[in-house]
């Protein structure tokens, strides 16, 4: 999933990024069916304050909403990830995502995950560091690795390192870099909260993954232009 | 994509959600209007942007109200107020845009969501990367440039002369005329989508030899090129080989994809197991 690999940023910024996902794999290569375990792994992450959940097909906590009212113009929009919608509309069996914004409840899902023993491939996208940690707290070893090497010719120092930071939490390119710019743009203006564009920006991203404790984050710095 | 004339409103917003800064609001008719030679059919608008449903002629009397009182009418930055956006039918050759650019739309020649490949996610169970093998996934568009294919055709030429194994299970192998030499078929050359990923395996030996080839085709396509490295672990989890010599190459490795190796040929029946105890019921009750 280069989705969740390729994130711009040092390794200090994947702090609290810890993108978990399970998946079957496909070819028949696996008997038995996938969807409970599925289902059961999103269920075991609910129990370990997971800030992100969902799947690859229908999306994570944080979703476009639709009027059904011309009045609704005037409401507030919801900014808090709805998890009962994504564990509701749980179907085909694809790749399930949890993100965790703290150490301690990434090792603790992993050990959980460890001794529930699903069968399906778990995989720990987050810094080489952080993964290591995990395993280390499950009492595993890694089976494979797969090291992302950057975006060639993007240093760290890039100018606008902020928006690449937002864009490229998702993966499949969703969130685009002018409208993580016009985000932060009106953060630093004060005409909207760091949680009102962090939903915003969340909407974008169809397969859970993004990391709203993150974006806040990177939102707050940018506000200052630190990083 | 399009956007209907007769219900856009031209208040930008679709502009902004554009990965690839396609869409913009012409001058002549103040509407937004799609570039469809850049529009890699994302769908990011269509299925990103959030619908208010508000009847257009509402919407522009009260912006024209408004801007008489140097006032705007300004729906939140990730809403088109009047859904506009009309996905257009998509037919061969373009339709390989959405394919590939639109992360919900699973790929037929993997079966998998995203950009369709399972790479080291599965690699317990698949040995799609064996011992003693790199994995490389090459990258390309991303973030917010696209590629056209004939620009993935450079690099998959060059990777291919040097006679490596293209990945087979993966849609962009699947585009190619000859995987032999990396051809990609002529109709759909000048396609341009969000992102693709090529992907080969070597022996760890030729790491650097690859490495200084994307390099050096990568300057000469007009894209932006991201590398994913893969390899097998040792026994004891550590990984000794592989980064000594990217970090040699001068790459600072900060993050990766850890496969945790907990993939089983048997996927556990939960099913199954919540099923017994219903049944165990049942038989109570018949007895």
């Amino acid at each position: 999933m280069t989705n969740t690999l390729h994130r711009y940023g040092t390794a200090e910024s994947f702090k609290d990024d810890y993108v978990i996902f399970a998946l079957p794999a496909k070819g028949g290569a696996q008997t038995g069916d996938p969807k409970p375990a599925l289902r059961r792994f999103l269920e075991i992450a609910l129990d370990y304050n997971p800030v992100n959940i969902g799947d690859a097909i229908h999306g994570g906590g944080t979703r476009p909403t639709e009027h059904s009212h011309a009045m609704e113009h005037f409401a507030r929009r919801p900014t808090k990830p709805d998890f009962q919608r994504v564990m509701d509309g749980l179907g085909e069996p694809t790749t399930y995502s949890a993100v965790f914004a703290t150490r301690e409840d990434a090792e603790a899902f992993v050990q959980r995950i460890v001794e529930e023993d699903l069968g399906l491939s778990i995989n720990i996208s987050s810094s080489i560091e952080n993964a290591q940690n995990c395993c280390k707290a499950a009492g595993i070893t890694r089976h494979s690795v797969g090291y992302s090497l950057g975006f060639e010719g993007i240093q760290d120092n890039a100018p606008n390192r902020h928006v690449l930071a937002l864009s490229t939490m998702c993966g499949h390119g969703m969130i685009s870099q002018s409208l993580a710019k016009k985000m932060i743009d009106m953060v630093k203006e004060n005409r909207a909260s760091p949680d009102k564009v962090t939903a915003a920006l969340s909407r974008f991203c169809s397969c859970g993954i993004f990391n709203p404790v993150r974006a806040r984050r990177i939102i707050e710095e940018a506000r200052k232009k630190t990083f | 994509m399009k956007i209907s004339e007769t219900k856009c409103v031209g208040c930008g917003n679709c502009t902004y959600a554009c990965p690839m800064g396609a869409i913009y609001v012409d001058p002549t008719t103040r509407k937004a209007t799609v570039n469809s030679d850049e529009c890699v059919e994302c769908y990011a608008c269509y299925n990103g942007l959030s619908k208010e449903h508000l009847p257009p002629r509402t919407v522009r009397f009260t912006r024209r109200m408004m801007s008489k009182l140097w006032l705007r009418f300004e729906p939140d930055p990730d809403i088109c107020p009047t859904d506009a956006l009309e996905p257009d039918p998509l037919s061969w050759p373009r339709v390989v845009r959405r394919a590939f650019s639109d992360p919900r739309v699973p790929h037929e020649s993997t079966g998998v969501t995203g950009r369709g490949t399972e790479e080291v996610k599965t690699n317990e169970i698949s040995n799609r990367i064996a011992v003693g093998m790199v994995g490389f996934t090459i990258e390309f568009g991303r973030p917010g440039v696209g590629v056209r294919f004939h620009q993935i055709q450079e690099m998959s030429m060059a990777l291919a002369a040097l006679g490596v194994k293209i990945q087979p299970k993966n849609p962009v192998t699947a585009m190619m005329s000859d995987v032999e030499t990396g051809k990609i078929r002529d109709d759909i050359l000048n396609e341009k989508v969000l992102s693709a990923i090529l992907e080969i395996t070597v022996p760890v030996e030729r790491t650097e030899e690859i490495i200084r080839t994307v390099w050096a085709v990568e300057k000469r396509i007009d894209t932006i090129v991201v590398l994913g490295v893969g390899t097998r672990c040792d026994e004891d989890g550590e990984e000794r080989v592989v980064a000594p010599i990217l970090e040699s190459l001068g790459y600072t490795l900060k993050r990766a994809k850890t496969n945790l190796g907990l993939g089983r040929p048997q996927i556990r029946e939960l099913a199954r197991e919540n099923a017994e105890p219903a049944n165990q019921a049942q038989e109570s009750v018949a007895a």
